[in-house]
């Protein structure tokens, strides 16, 4: 049981301490090759007896070509422990890729812990660099592979380091470039998933890029870590996360806390290579080159311009604005802006990413065959274009294809990637769902709504199905959360389970998870019961049904009663709420009608909020704050709950401008505040209100899971329905929160016992991060698909319909269309042009046209077209032109 | 953090979940005690040294004992521990070396222990010092103080029912963790403590200060019990071979010198007291 030595290791953290830790290397520890004889029978094995080779990859294979790895034709790997640390460091998700690779039970990559091993371990040798002992660890298991199987099978190292190549066949092993590898296997498809490596930027071939002349230097380099590190600490340089303008892909802003501000930089040249969400250091431009620019909504340079999109729900959503507040009046020569303007000097952490989108239509070469370059456009505007190599040009013009980026070299004006996997035609409807859920990378669901109705609130019980620890579990957990789609739906569950098991149908006894609460007429709760319980419910209804019930005054049969009781008690509930400082805020949610056939949509318009729809929410409402206090009570630490931060005044900002410019003052000091100005944000126009309220639900956040131990009680405030106590409790269906919710109600119930994982307040934590992401991913990838339908239904319908103004810019200004909940610019004057003969009054948020009365000022309306244009192949968009 | 690695399962000093740290023991290591010993679990040692049986005299000891709750009878010996900390024993992890409440605590833990199998009615109006002293902290500090104790008192010659060893044990990662070294002690889990009789199969100490479900407790108590055991083994192994005088140690990592006095516990001696 115990082994035979032990190692001391000496690290440095931070400050000068030594760190001694115990290293126990071990004799079991064995191959994973599956005929081996001398190693332990009953050990786990991977690598099959009739593999041509068995191949050790060194870390930075895995790093760049997990593309290929993740490739079924790639089999028999082994992965040293070293290798997988190395690239955890370097990149988490690759990581978890090649993790899942690692324990996916169909692929034969095996993981040998050379570290722990007793003869593959290797000391750390004096002025050797951690990479050279690194490699040299590679090349010691390597080598041991081959003395310990003896000549039964081939042993390949496979490393794309010269240096390390060199050594390794010095040494008597079997070494390849990946290029060479995959050569040998013929399959000419498979090159293309293999990474040019970087210094093969240089012989690449510019296809398009003709402006600069070849291989002219046209970003500068970027800074050695070294001179970074310190030009962070004497506060020459800034590091933050780089944010691509959604609206501008030339224009990035870099969130600094050394200086307290958004750093903007402009241009691709001043990016210098930084991609969106990219960590990198910034440096400041003098200050004397801070010239304000005016809010164009779109630069100037490229081809690029701004999207019609759908109207953002938070300000999670809200795309980043230019807003220059400070513009000063009459300003004819360019201003010093306050804002201070840098350049990306280094990058400190890329967020390289797999993107999708097409190639730029070109023409074809005249050989096929043989290796052609393209240019590939992301569907992302955010991301440059990306110029990939390929053997397979026919097959890929005219196709959704997604595209990982490996480099880019200061020679290119473009990074380099390589293919990765085709989607489907473009313009083809499936395709472009995936397109857009693949954005996102979520897995979604959408479940027909049934009015679940009773005098108690019942949620189905998902739990007694879906057992913790389970694969079913996992997967839901990974799952997350459910997005809508536009007709289109992906289970979280399994359908039996979401349409039937876990379903309350009329008529049926179903297991349920019960609320029972005990009210008077007043709403007052008097007791809660907590329970499981078999439900039969005696009715089915859709919120139209039950509203209709309700509305019919001639109806008095026991059913229609009970509606409209509980009803009432709503009412009250919501009164109470809104008392407390709730806020109604608004949304404008679209809703399509399909055609059955060709699912092209027919309609749109705005989703209907029925009374019924609110009764139910308000019950919901109640529902989950009791379950929160329950089960807060319980587990103080580990509870998951839902908080809605308070927004800043920062957030509140636009808002406020807006209403100012229109001489209305929202008091933002609290929720009741906000909520009782917003109440009394009252004109002759009957849709002013719900106008500002749209504009009010876009400067939030949106509300997050979060693990009860990691937060004061005082920050567990849900501002957006004033209480202080919120979880999600009533749709375990759809949503993996209300799972994790359910298990801890059941466990605080002594019905079940709870999950250790439960227990455990970093691993819930990791649950709320997880549901988090999801949720956010979930609701892009649905945005993304009404915006995808949108622009079906308009290719063939164009519109004249009212708008309204929410933003005036210097060469035009922002609309809302409220009957189809989109958003986009209208240009007054050509694009670079200022304003044309407009004069602009960013500051009041108005544009006149001199000698005519015709103004228009924020919040009016005005009347528009839209259209469908089609300026750059494969990206059709809606544009919105003045009447 | 990853306590456990999921790809290989092993921890990350490189052991797997059920593994005990190496374990070495020495006696004899204090001259001037009566009995005294060496006690490592990788890398946390410790030293303990025992004075006594001795005759209680002094009143001021007296009173100072009866201030600490304990009895002064004339049936029983007084058993007295005292558990230190060496300044340099944790690096630039510096705690306050003596008289603060975890220390104060300790010693009454090893006391305690050490009392239930010390037969102290054999020693009436007499008094047992135990001093542990804590040479190099990694984690479980507590349970190597307790077998470095039952080693120094075994070496001293106390009569005792049986020898007492501590291990402990953790839950990371949804993963019962014997024997948790400093890292995986201050990821904050639950830390449990157990010390039993070995032979008697009883439990004297139990400690834990943090929730856990009861089933799971049951794995990771059942886990530091299979711990102790394992130590007890260890010791009882290395001592018979001493005892007997056999001249080759198949452990290296065994190293219980020759100066061991045997106590009347050990297994078929009944030469207490006598020197080999």
């Amino acid at each position: 049981m115990l082994q035979s030595k032990s190692f001391v290791k000496k690290t440095k953290q931070g400050r000068i301490q030594k760190v001694v830790r115990e290293h126990y290397l071990r004799d079991d520890i064995y191959c994973g090759f599956v005929p081996c004889s001398a190693c332990d029978a009953a050990a786990e094995r991977k690598l099959h007896a009739d593999a041509a080779a068995i191949l050790v990859v060194d870390t930075n294979v895995v790093l760049h070509q997990i593309d290929l790895l993740e490739n079924p034709t790639i089999e028999d790997v082994v992965l040293l422990s070293v290798v997988l640390d190395e690239v955890k460091n370097k990149n988490l998700a690759v990581f978890n890729r090649i993790k899942a690779l690692c324990t996916n039970k169909a692929r034969r990559f095996y993981v040998f812990a050379n570290e722990q091993h007793r003869d593959t371990y290797v000391k750390d040798m004096v002025g050797e660099s951690s990479n050279d002992r690194n490699d040299r660890a590679i090349r010691v298991a390597a080598r041991w592979y081959q003395s310990h199987l003896g000549g039964s099978v081939k042993v390949m190292l496979i490393t794309n380091d010269r240096d390390n190549k060199k050594k390794a066949i010095e040494e008597g092993l079997n070494a390849e470039t990946v290029e060479s590898y995959v050569r040998s296997l013929g399959q000419p498809g498979l090159l293309d998933l293999v990474v040019v490596p970087t210094s093969g930027d240089v012989t690449m071939e510019d296809v398009e890029d003709h402006r600069p002349s070849k291989k002219k230097v046209i970003y500068s380099e970027h800074k050695p870590m070294s001179e970074i590190t310190s030009g962070l600490r004497c506060g020459i340089y800034h590091q933050g996360k780089l944010r691509v303008n959604r609206y501008n892909p030339f224009e990035a802003y870099v969130g600094s806390e050394s200086i307290g501000d958004e750093i903007v930089i402009r241009g691709r040249s001043n990016m210098n290579r930084a991609f969106d969400g990219d960590i990198v250091a910034v440096e400041l431009l003098p200050q004397d080159q801070w010239h304000e620019s005016k809010s164009f909504i779109a630069d100037d340079d490229e081809e690029e311009e701004e999207d019609v999109h759908l109207v953002p729900n938070s300000a999670d959503d809200a795309p980043r604005n230019t807003s220059s507040t400070q513009s000063t009046v009459g300003s004819s020569a360019p201003s010093v802006s306050s804002r201070p303007i840098g350049r990306v000097v280094g990058i400190i952490k890329r967020n390289w990413n797999s993107y999708c989108g097409s190639l730029q239509p070109m023409p074809m070469p005249a050989g096929s065959g043989g290796v052609a370059h393209a240019l590939f456009v992301s569907k992302d505007r955010r991301i440059p274009k990306i110029r990939i190599q390929t053997r397979q040009l026919e097959n890929l013009v005219n196709k959704r294809i997604v595209v990982a980026v490996d480099s880019w070299g200061v020679l290119s004006r473009y990074p380099s990637g390589h293919y990765v996997r085709t989607i489907g035609d473009i313009g083809d409807k499936e395709t472009e769902t995936e397109a857009s859920i693949l954005k996102f990378t979520v897995a979604s669901n959408a479940v027909t709504t049934y009015l679940k109705k009773l005098a108690c609130k019942n949620i189905a019980d998902v739990t007694n199905f879906v057992h913790p620890g389970t694969p079913l579990d996992e997967e839901a957990a990974q799952r997350g959360t459910s997005v809508y789609l536009v007709g289109q739906r992906i289970d979280m569950l399994p359908k039996p389970l979401t349409e039937d098991v876990c379903s309350l149908r009329a008529d049926v006894e179903r297991l349920a998870f019960s609320v029972i609460w005990e009210m008077t007429p007043d709403a007052d709760i008097i007791s809660t019961r907590y329970t499981k319980s078999v439900i039969k419910s005696c009715a089915a209804m859709s919120y139209v049904e039950a509203q209709a019930r309700m509305d019919d005054s001639r109806l008095v049969d026991p059913l229609t009663v009970d509606l409209r009781n509980l009803n009432s008690l709503a009412k009250i509930m919501r009164q109470r709420r809104c008392d407390r400082g709730a806020l109604t805020l608004a949304s404008a949610e679209v809703k399509f009608e399909i055609d059955s056939e060709t699912h092209d949509p027919l309609d749109i318009g705005i989703y209907q909020i029925r009374e019924a729809n609110q009764m139910i929410e308000e019950f919901m409402l109640a529902a989950n704050i009791s379950v929160a206090e329950k089960i807060l009570k319980h587990f103080p630490l580990c509870s998951l709950l839902r908080r809605h931060p308070t927004p800043t005044k920062e957030m509140l900002e636009p808002l406020l401008r807006t209403t100012s410019s229109v001489g209305l003052n929202l008091d933002v000091s609290s929720s009741k505040a906000l909520a009782e100005s917003l109440d009394n944000a009252k004109s002759n126009d009957p849709y002013f209100n719900k106008l500002i309220r749209i504009l009010a639900t876009r400067c939030m956040t949106q509300a997050v899971y979060f693990c009860s131990g990691d937060l004061n009680s005082s920050e567990y405030y849900h501002y957006g329905l004033a209480a202080s106590l919120y979880t999600h409790f009533t749709s375990p269906i759809r949503r993996y929160a209300d799972v994790v919710v359910h298990r801890l109600l059941a466990a605080a119930l002594d019905i079940a016992k709870l999950p250790p994982i439960f227990q455990d307040g970093p691993q819930l934590t990791g649950i709320a991060d997880n549901l988090n992401y999801r949720h956010r991913n979930a609701q892009m990838a649905s945005r993304a698909s009404v915006e995808l339908h949108t622009l079906i239904y308009f290719r063939t319908r164009p519109t004249d319909t009212e708008a309204r103004i929410v933003k005036v810019k210097a060469n035009g200004f922002i609309v809302f269309v409220p009957k189809f909940g989109i958003e986009g610019p209208i240009y007054l004057s050509p694009k670079g042009d200022k304003g044309g003969d407009w004069v602009v009054d960013e500051v009041h948020q108005r544009v006149t046209k001199p000698g005519s009365n015709i103004s228009h000022a924020v919040l009016q309306t005005v009347r528009i077209h839209m259209e469908v244009v089609e300026p750059q192949p494969h990206r059709p968009k809606l544009q919105l032109t003045l009447i | 953090m990853e306590y456990v690695d999921p790809l290989t399962g092993f921890r990350v000093d490189g052991r797997r979940p059920n593994e005990m740290r190496q374990l070495k023991g020495e006696v004899g290591v204090v001259a001037r005690a009566d009995g005294s010993a060496l006690f490592e679990m990788g890398n946390t040692r410790v030293i303990a040294a025992v004075y006594g049986p001795r005759e209680v005299n002094s009143p001021t000891l007296i009173s100072a004992v009866q201030n600490k709750g304990q009895q002064v009878n004339s049936k029983e010996a007084l058993v007295r521990c005292e558990y230190r900390m060496a300044e340099f024993s944790t690096g630039d992890r510096r705690r306050k070396p003596k008289g603060d409440r975890r220390s104060t605590e300790i010693s009454l833990v090893i006391r305690q222990t050490m009392e239930a199998s010390i037969l102290t009615d054999l020693m009436p109006r007499s008094q047992i010092d135990i001093f542990v002293q804590v040479l190099q902290a990694d984690g479980g500090t507590r349970s190597a103080c307790i077998n470095a104790a039952t080693l120094a008192l075994a070496n001293a010659g106390i009569p005792m029912r049986d020898i007492v060893t501590s291990c402990s044990a953790g839950y990371l990662c949804s993963t019962p963790l014997l024997d948790l070294n400093y890292l995986e002690d201050s990821a904050g889990g639950p830390d449990v403590t157990v010390g039993i009789l070995a032979k008697m199969d009883k439990v004297t100490l139990l400690q834990m200060d943090a929730k856990l479900p009861m089933d799971t407790f049951e794995n990771v108590m059942g886990l530091a019990i299979e711990g102790c055991k394992a130590i007890a083994t260890y010791i009882r192994e290395s001592r018979k071979i001493n005892g007997l005088n056999m001249l080759k140690i198949a452990d290296p990592s065994v190293h219980v010198t020759h100066r061991v006095r045997l106590a009347g516990w050990m297994d078929g001696f009944q030469c207490s007291g006598q020197e080999i």
